[in-house]
């Protein structure tokens, strides 16, 4: 059977696509990040300002606010494309399902996954976090950040057809995010009382690995659910 | 060799068949239950640091083990509606859903009661009671979005995916107390030079396969409404509620 392009093809010509309409509404991008940077600043107004508070809490808050801001950016992921059909199209084309997912997913990871990792050393300075926890909070995020969008393209997925799926999206997700926090959080910690933290990371690894290479497939199958 | 199994996949005939089982499974799950726990408050022996408040242990366990062994229950019946398109497995998993979810919860809150006096405090963020506070989420979140479809064929298919996504929760319950340093008690073990002994021990293995009956009967109880409603236009159906309308 010719199947018109081949699979990298397919994988990059939707990739672009993606990252050219965001691109063309650059609120998609600039949203979630400034979202971002405003949750981190108003915890130092919200607890006060002292310093050793701060670099203690620094972690966790810039990681649930990453949590967050990765969640509430989830919502584009299908939604236009549900509109306007053209996930339709995806389904019926002659490229795997999962591919596709998979370029669809990097390209949301690349639009707000990262952004967010270039502005979060900025933050940590600010919520004077420890120097040498700043490599730690780089990996983990690196690591970290690509599991959410895999693992909250399954809970869009399964939402996308539903008028009111805002809310039921966190309560879906956010259980399922609890694990990366877990650990990114610890690595944090102990990179900042300067112990080891390679155990953190191989964990976090691992989820992305297992993340990786189920979780196309979980997204598949609640997009053929979603657009029955 | 699967051929007698198919009758059973008409909705009628499961009604009927779960009708037969609940009364039987109901009374031995009652009989279980009172006498594992009248076993375990009264003639168990009181523990020799724990004093009378371990007793919780016999409701507690129980509740725990079942709510994930319901959660496995439940995922295992979705996978069989999700890649056999058997619709009453679909049904059976929306109705451990909300049992497994209360099972759940006791669990949580006799947990916490038992940390009260033993831990000095109703809770703490170590890794069992955190990976098992997941599993009510889970529970929650499958449960709610069961509801939110109108379609309720596809309704089922989407909890499925979600509880199937889930299972991964499953062995991390099971092992935390093992992966990580935890306030959480080790696995109770039930042989080797610190088993538990007889007494304590029966009557719990006894609470525990209760509560496993119990969850059954209750399950099908609700798989019975479930087939009901989602069959509402079937003349049996009618037939069904002209017969129980003239009693």
């Amino acid at each position: 059977m010719k199947r018109g392009i081949s699979f990298t093809q397919a994988f990059f010509t939707l990739l672009m696509r993606d990252l050219k309409i965001a691109v063309r509404h650059r609120g998609d991008i600039f949203n979630p990040l400034l979202f971002f940077i405003i949750v981190v600043t108003l915890f130092p107004l919200g607890i006060g300002s002292e310093a050793k508070i701060l670099s203690r809490i620094a972690p966790g808050v810039i990681w649930v606010a990453a949590l967050l801001a990765s969640m509430l950016s989830l919502e584009r992921l299908f939604k236009a494309d549900f509109n306007d059909g053209s996930l339709e199209q995806m389904l019926l084309s002659p490229q795997p399902l999962q591919l596709l997912v998979l370029a669809k997913v990097l390209a949301h990871w690349l639009l707000t996954g990262l952004p967010l990792i270039i502005i979060a050393p900025l933050l940590a300075v600010l919520l004077h976090m420890e120097e040498s926890a700043y490599p730690a909070l780089i990996e983990t995020l690196l690591l970290g950040t690509p599991i959410l969008s895999l693992l909250g393209a399954i809970g869009v997925a399964l939402t996308v057809g539903l008028r009111k799926g805002g809310v039921l999206l966190s309560l879906l997700i956010l259980p399922l995010y609890i694990p990366v926090l877990i650990f990114a959080t610890g690595a944090i910690e102990f990179a900042a009382s300067s112990q080891p933290y390679d155990g953190q990371l191989a964990i976090i690894a691992a989820l992305l690995v297992g993340s990786l290479v189920l979780a196309p497939f979980a997204i598949g199958a609640s997009l053929r659910v979603s657009t029955n | 060799m699967w051929k007698w199994l198919h009758p059973y996949a008409e909705p009628q005939r499961a009604y009927r068949l779960a009708g037969k089982f609940i009364p039987w499974l109901s009374i031995l799950a009652i009989l279980m239950l009172l006498t594992g726990t009248t076993w375990g408050m009264v003639f168990s022996p009181t523990d020799y640091q724990q004093g009378d408040s371990y007793r919780i242990i016999f409701v507690h366990v129980p509740a725990a083990s079942m709510s994930m062994s319901a959660y496995i229950g439940m995922a295992i019946a979705a996978f069989i509606g999700l890649v056999w398109q058997i619709k009453l497995a679909d049904w059976m998993a929306a109705s451990i859903a909300p049992i497994g979810a209360v099972i759940t919860f006791i669990a949580l809150v006799t947990g916490s009661t038992w940390g009260k006096p033993m831990w000095g405090t109703w809770w703490v963020w170590d890794a069992r009671l955190t990976s098992e506070l997941v599993l009510l989420f889970l529970y929650l979140g499958v449960i709610s979005l069961y509801a939110s479809f109108e379609d309720k064929v596809l309704a089922a298919r989407a909890a499925g995916i979600l509880s199937i996504v889930g299972v991964i929760n499953i062995p991390i319950i099971k092992y935390s107390v093992d992966w990580w340093n935890s306030l959480h008690q080790g696995s109770i073990k039930m042989t080797g030079k610190t088993a538990m002994p007889p007494d304590m021990l029966v009557p719990l293995v006894i609470n525990i396969l209760g509560f496993g009956v119990m969850i059954g009967a209750l399950s099908l109880i609700r798989f019975r409404s479930e087939i009901l409603a989602r069959n509402g236009m079937r003349p049996w159906v009618r037939e069904l509620a002209l017969a129980e309308g003239a009693k």
